[in-house]
């Protein structure tokens, strides 16, 4: 494994694992986390991991470099290369959680699914189909609390951002940016093609954690019609 | 024990240092944009460094204080007044009840601290107390402020002695913060950078243009990024780059080619090509530069950056500690009263 550290500024470090997009690179990140996490350094504030990447961010004051590392990087360098090296035997064993989205499809929830459909030459139903039929994989959370960054859509019902983004967009919106499906946690502008809505909340700043979708989970989407949508979402605390 | 708002101004935000630990579920930091100013008023105040107090936005603030207390004014210079009165900043001032704080017009920097000895006690969300204005979380209601909000005011360390003030409606201490360990705000500041992630990928031109020409902050800048425009900055050649976290200070390029430098309000993961990164030492002069003001940035390594920053530090926790003792020995009043 080789991996290549850069300073994100003078108090993080950013650790790339590769530049692609796969899930090996996702699970070493992960429990790469995991280790860094347990066993925190003096200094150290927080990781935040992306598709192919680990930020560490630390205190520059409160680290407690030695003589022979003459920069804070180059002693949270050496810090990490310690903590990336897989160690084997502490492997953090998790169970892959996969969590069903419940999702009412077009009429005033999707009003650009009649357009995605268009785009690729398939009814609604057809997209729907697509959509809710694979299995994605959380990459990374992040752009808005609990905004999931998903991987696994066929490019089969791929659609553009919109030229003009919406300035509002509903919290729970499922939408579609190239080829890319996402679900907007809270209302936010945006020029995804929206194509339907999720009762569930995905930020739950009361909980902890406090986002219904972590790094590492798998989601599925499943249609419901607009009736159970509002029985759902009243259901809801 | 609270304040009442009359006129919230501009844009005026409960903030403290920031909800860290979250980030990787996507929850931003926030915190005060100028966390210098923002501790130093803490302090005065007699305050932790995580205590919250109120971000104040340019001009328009006004404020009423239903009890006797113990406040502090730090950062962007907005002209402070009680009752006729200017109100000096960077030192203690007791403030009796029934006076009312009106901010008139910035004279330098753009954001003003109010620290209140006690805190803000609004409810801690997630570790902080800071406003997360997009999520609804945070600060006061998990909003801006509004006119008619009552802040609540916690417990403070220093008493309240109605007799400091005699018939004024305010009493400044004759001690102030050294000047040397105060922010150099200045309306075109000189703002220090290292080189970026993606640096060796933008065209010579565009890495001289950078590091050489001034940019102007456009009125569209806000507690989430500085919106800078100038000579368009441009990748050798155009490609996309997978999310990844971004920091305070990040300085990215969108496709138009003008910089938006991120501040306290950042969201967590960004795709944009990170040209720079303003270092440390800089981002509170960085925080109070107002629109219509020009930026110069100036290139340093990363060295230089990390030893201005722990030498920051250092005068900081010194000004800390004085500023303890000196509360410590009460204040010199006239007629020879200690408190």
């Amino acid at each position: 494994m080789a991996w290549s550290f850069y300073p994100l500024g003078d108090s993080a470090v950013l650790v790339e694992f590769g530049q692609s997009i796969s899930a090996k690179i996702h699970k070493e990140i992960r429990a790469a986390v995991h280790r860094i996490e347990q066993d925190p350094f003096p200094g150290f504030i927080e990781c935040v991991p992306s598709f192919a990447a680990i930020s560490v961010f630390y205190d520059l004051a409160a680290l407690r470099i030695p003589e022979r590392n003459r920069t804070a990087f180059g002693h949270v360098c050496s810090i990490l290369r310690d903590k990336l090296m897989p160690t084997g035997d502490g492997q953090h064993a998790e169970s892959t959680r996969i969590i069903d989205i419940p999702v009412c499809y077009g009429g005033e929830f999707g009003p650009d699914l009649g357009h995605v459909a268009e785009l690729n030459g398939l009814s609604e139903e057809g997209v729907v189909s697509i959509h809710a039929g694979g299995q994605y994989l959380v990459y990374a959370i992040g752009f808005a609390p609990g905004f999931p960054y998903l991987g696994g859509m066929p490019d089969t019902i791929a659609a553009p951002r919109k030229k003009t983004p919406r300035l509002r967009i509903p919290a729970g919106s499922v939408g579609i940016a190239g080829s890319q499906t996402g679900i907007y946690p809270i209302e936010t502008p945006g020029g995804w093609q929206i194509i339907g809505r999720t009762p569930l909340e995905l930020f739950r700043p009361g909980d902890s954690p406090p986002t219904l979708l972590q790094s590492g989970d798998y989601i599925r989407f499943c249609p419901i019609g607009p009736e159970e949508y509002r029985r759902l979402r009243g259901m809801q605390p | 024990m609270s304040i009442r708002i009359h006129k919230p101004g501009l844009l005026t935000t409960v903030q403290d240092l920031g909800r860290t630990g979250y980030g990787k579920y996507g929850v931003i930091v926030s915190g005060a944009m100028d966390r210098t100013a923002h501790r130093i008023a803490n302090w005065i105040a007699g305050n932790d460094d995580s205590a919250a107090a109120l971000e104040i936005t340019l001009s328009g603030f006004v404020a009423e204080f239903d009890q006797d207390h113990w406040i502090a004014i730090t950062g962007g210079h907005m002209s402070p007044v009680i009752d006729g009165r200017d109100v000096p900043m960077w030192r203690p001032v007791f403030v009796r009840r029934g006076s009312r704080l009106i901010f008139k017009r910035p004279v330098s920097g753009c954001r003003a601290y109010l620290a209140v000895s006690g805190g803000l006690d609004v409810p801690v969300v997630m570790g902080s107390r800071s406003t997360y204005l997009r999520a609804g979380i945070g600060g006061f209601e998990g909003r801006a402020l509004r006119a008619g909000d009552e802040l609540p005011v916690g417990q403070g360390r220093l008493r309240a002695l109605a007799a400091l003030t005699g018939d004024d409606s305010f009493y400044a201490v004759s001690w102030t913060v050294p000047w040397s360990v105060i922010p150099a705000y200045s309306s075109n500041p000189e703002i220090r950078f290292i080189r970026g992630r993606q640096w060796e990928d933008f065209t010579l031109h565009s890495r001289q243009a950078f590091a050489e020409s001034s940019y102007k902050v456009t009125p569209h800048s806000d507690r989430m990024g500085y919106r800078l425009a100038g000579p368009s900055l441009m990748l050798e050649s155009p490609r996309e780059y997978l999310s990844e976290a971004v920091a305070l200070g990040t300085v990215q390029i969108p496709a138009d080619g003008q910089p938006i430098v991120l501040m306290a309000d950042r969201q967590t993961l960004g795709g944009y090509p990170k040209i720079a990164q303003v270092i440390s030492a800089d981002l509170p002069v960085m925080a109070q530069a107002a629109p219509g003001g020009h930026i110069q940035f100036r290139e340093v390594t990363a060295r230089e950056a990390e030893s201005l920053y722990i030498c920051q530090e250092r005068k900081l926790k010194r000004l800390e500690m004085m500023v303890r003792l000196k509360l410590k020995e009460g204040y010199h009043v006239r007629g020879g009263f200690k408190l």
